[in-house]
């Protein structure tokens, strides 16, 4: 792990363990293939009962519901060395874990935790997470899902956008407005009558990684859906908390793979007699990119404490997936200079990268986001409203 | 079945050269990362395998070193192993191959075991000396380069790799083997087993619990002396055979040559 300023030693042995296994695993069962399945828009989904025997998905939920009950350090440090090896396989994971897992353990009864909490961490189950509309992504609010009550079920009619997994998915958190106009989660089976999604199929981002709508045409589900332990936006927002933390540790995991591409790369590339490691310009971009990791992991590695604290502010992990995320696709474009020509091929791991993390840096909160809602902290102005 | 796999801590040989202190002709371990050593981790996944495969079976991973060497114990017991013990004693210093194999063959009998798995050789000293001594120290059977195990019953069934092809052995426990290097692929260890491998408690074991003197193991009970290392010869660039009509001929007489074909 590149690790400049000693953060190890801020971990406990167990922490190391875990971010060892998952490093060997990236290196071992991802690395050798990331290639071929990015350039071929292809996931890897054979990996995820891999993944789920290895207790990645919702790792820091409790054992009790067959999850790994890691604390939120060790929970970060798996984001990052699975982000190391591509964004799309963090985001399978992450979704799986923060956005479908979560809000079960979360808001949901203890007959739905018990049915599908130990399917979804063994990676039995697929599940996928519907907020997005096509008509915003950043005023989740104006949502025109709509959840019609319906005997003693409900109806869902609407549509969906920009939904890691959902081709893929055997469940769906799907968020809706009840006829009181009242933002309400439901678990919605995929092969349920009136539910499809199909995919995106042109993104030159993520491309290791399935993206789909949701569509739901009187899509009926009965009362069992409904995840009756939240109302409201503050629902499906406590899950993307939970999803900014493991990005703000993730994109870390890509800025170091961009870093040691390019500092090995300009160890050997020689131009006028020297590599060009030895030029100042070059040791400039490589300096700004460590500076940049080590600050970031600092601050994920104090998020973490604090989370595990029970003292995180949503505020806080919207400051530092804002940073952090910027900081890994800066130095993803920084590592494609110093690659040249080479920067632009999949040969080397720069290119998909920075590609991916354009993608990061807008989902789960885009950038300008972020800075309104630390900006309304720091002001008490609201700049979003 | 109880299953006793012998466990090494080892510079990591993947963290750069290994370097030797020149007084004391030993690898130097300290300041640098030790890992469980991956030989090993091939000899446990064959142990775990074969216990997993039915019946009341139990691993213990049993290693001899300083107290750092749990670090590989955790390791081990992540990996799944259900127990673990350490062989600790600043007496230990120092020991041959034959000092380390008294050790660890007194700690089985005081762990207790049908069937003793080790790694072929260690990555770090590569003697492959230590599983025979164990046998034979063990009074039991000595199988070795394994690469695949079944029990039935009070009895392994074998496969071990010879310089011809395999042999298929079948012997009565208890029994000693040697797994052959690369035969089964390690898993990774899984966070439940991590989380898990933290509550477990590691038995300890020192000399004088083994009933072991200073003449049994450690540099002055040993008979081996290291008189000269030298740095192994770098390994010269292989024959090159351009295609000039006759490639093909020349390639299976070189394999041929060596027993390939």
């Amino acid at each position: 792990m590149l690790d400049f300023f000693a953060v190890e030693s801020l971990l406990t042995p167990e922490q190391i363990a875990i971010r060892d296994t998952v490093r060997e695993f990236v290196d071992g069962e991802v690395l050798p293939g990331i290639r071929e399945w990015w350039d071929n828009y292809t996931f890897p989904l054979h990996l995820k009962n891999t993944i789920g025997e290895l207790g990645l998905f919702g790792a820091n939920l409790p054992e009790e519901y067959g999850c790994a009950g890691v604390d939120n350090v060790a929970y970060g440090l798996i984001q990052y060395e699975l982000e190391r090896g591509d964004s799309g396989l963090r985001s399978f994971t992450s979704v799986q874990g923060s956005l479908v897992m979560y809000p079960i353990y979360a808001y949901g009864s203890e007959a739905q935790k018990r049915r599908y909490l130990p399917e979804l961490a063994a990676g039995r189950l697929v599940g996928c997470f519907g907020l997005t509309e096509s008509d915003g992504g950043s005023d989740p609010g104006a949502m025109r899902t709509r959840a019609r009550k319906d005997g003693d079920g409900w109806v869902l009619n609407g549509a969906k956008m920009w939904i890691t997994n959902s081709p893929i998915a055997d469940i769906a958190i799907v968020w809706a407005k009840d006829d009181e106009n009242v933002v309400r989660g439901f678990i919605v089976p995929t092969g349920t009558p009136g539910f499809s999604a199909p995919e995106i199929t042109s993104k030159m981002s993520m491309r290791a990684s399935i993206t789909g709508e949701i569509v739901l045409a009187d899509c009926r589900v009965g009362p069992e859906a409904l995840l009756p332990g939240v109302a409201g936006l503050k629902g499906p927002l406590g899950c993307l908390t939970q999803a900014r933390y493991g990005i703000a540790w993730g994109a870390l995991g890509a800025l170091e793979a961009v870093y040691t591409t390019a500092r090995d790369y300009a160890a050997t590339r020689t131009t006028f007699g020297k590599p060009i490691a030895a030029r100042q310009l070059v040791q400039d971009k490589l300096v700004r990119m460590v500076t940049d990791h080590s600050l970031g992991l600092l601050l994920a590695h104090q998020l973490g404490a604090l989370k595990d604290a029970k003292r995180m502010t949503f505020t806080q992990v919207s400051l530092a997936k804002r940073n952090n995320v910027r900081v890994a696709l800066n130095g993803a474009r920084l590592a494609r200079e110093i690659l040249g020509g080479n920067g632009i091929t999949t040969e080397y791991p720069v290119i998909r990268h920075m590609l991916n993390l354009e993608t990061v840096d807008t989902y789960e909160g885009t950038h300008d986001i972020h800075t309104l809602i630390v900006g309304r902290d720091i002001t008490g102005e609201g700049a979003l409203e | 079945m109880r299953i006793v796999v012998c466990v090494k801590q080892v510079p990591d040989p993947n963290a750069g050269v290994a370097r030797i202190d020149p007084g004391t002709k030993r690898l130097v371990r300290d300041g640098v990362p030790n890992i469980l050593d991956p030989g090993v981790e091939v000899a446990l996944e064959a142990a775990l395998q074969l216990a997993e495969a039915g019946g009341d079976n139990t691993v213990t991973a049993l290693a001899m070193g300083p107290e750092s060497a749990t670090e590989a114990l955790r390791r081990a017991l992540a990996m799944g192993a259900h127990e673990a013990a350490l062989v600790t004693d600043p007496g230990l210093a120092g020991s041959d191959t034959l000092g380390t194999a008294r050790a660890l063959a007194a700690a089985i009998k005081q762990v207790g075991f049908d069937l003793v798995v080790c790694a072929t050789e260690s990555t770090d000293g590569y003697s492959g000396m230590v599983p025979g001594m164990v046998a034979e120290l063990l009074g039991v059977p000595h199988l070795s380069f394994i690469r695949q195990l079944s029990a039935t019953g009070d009895a392994i069934t074998a496969q071990r790799v010879t310089a011809h092809g395999y042999q298929t052995l079948r012997c009565a426990l208890p029994a000693l083997v040697a797994i052959a290097s690369g035969s089964h692929e390690p898993r990774y260890p899984a966070l439940r087993g991590i989380m898990a491998a933290k509550r477990k408690q590691i038995a300890t074991y020192d000399l004088a619990a083994l009933g072991l003197g200073a003449a049994d193991a450690g540099e002055a009970g040993a008979r081996e002396r290291v008189l000269a290392l030298q740095p192994a010869e770098q390994r010269s660039a292989g024959a090159v055979i351009e295609d000039d009509g006759t490639a093909a001929a020349r390639i299976a007489d070189f394999l041929q040559q060596r027993g390939v074909l």
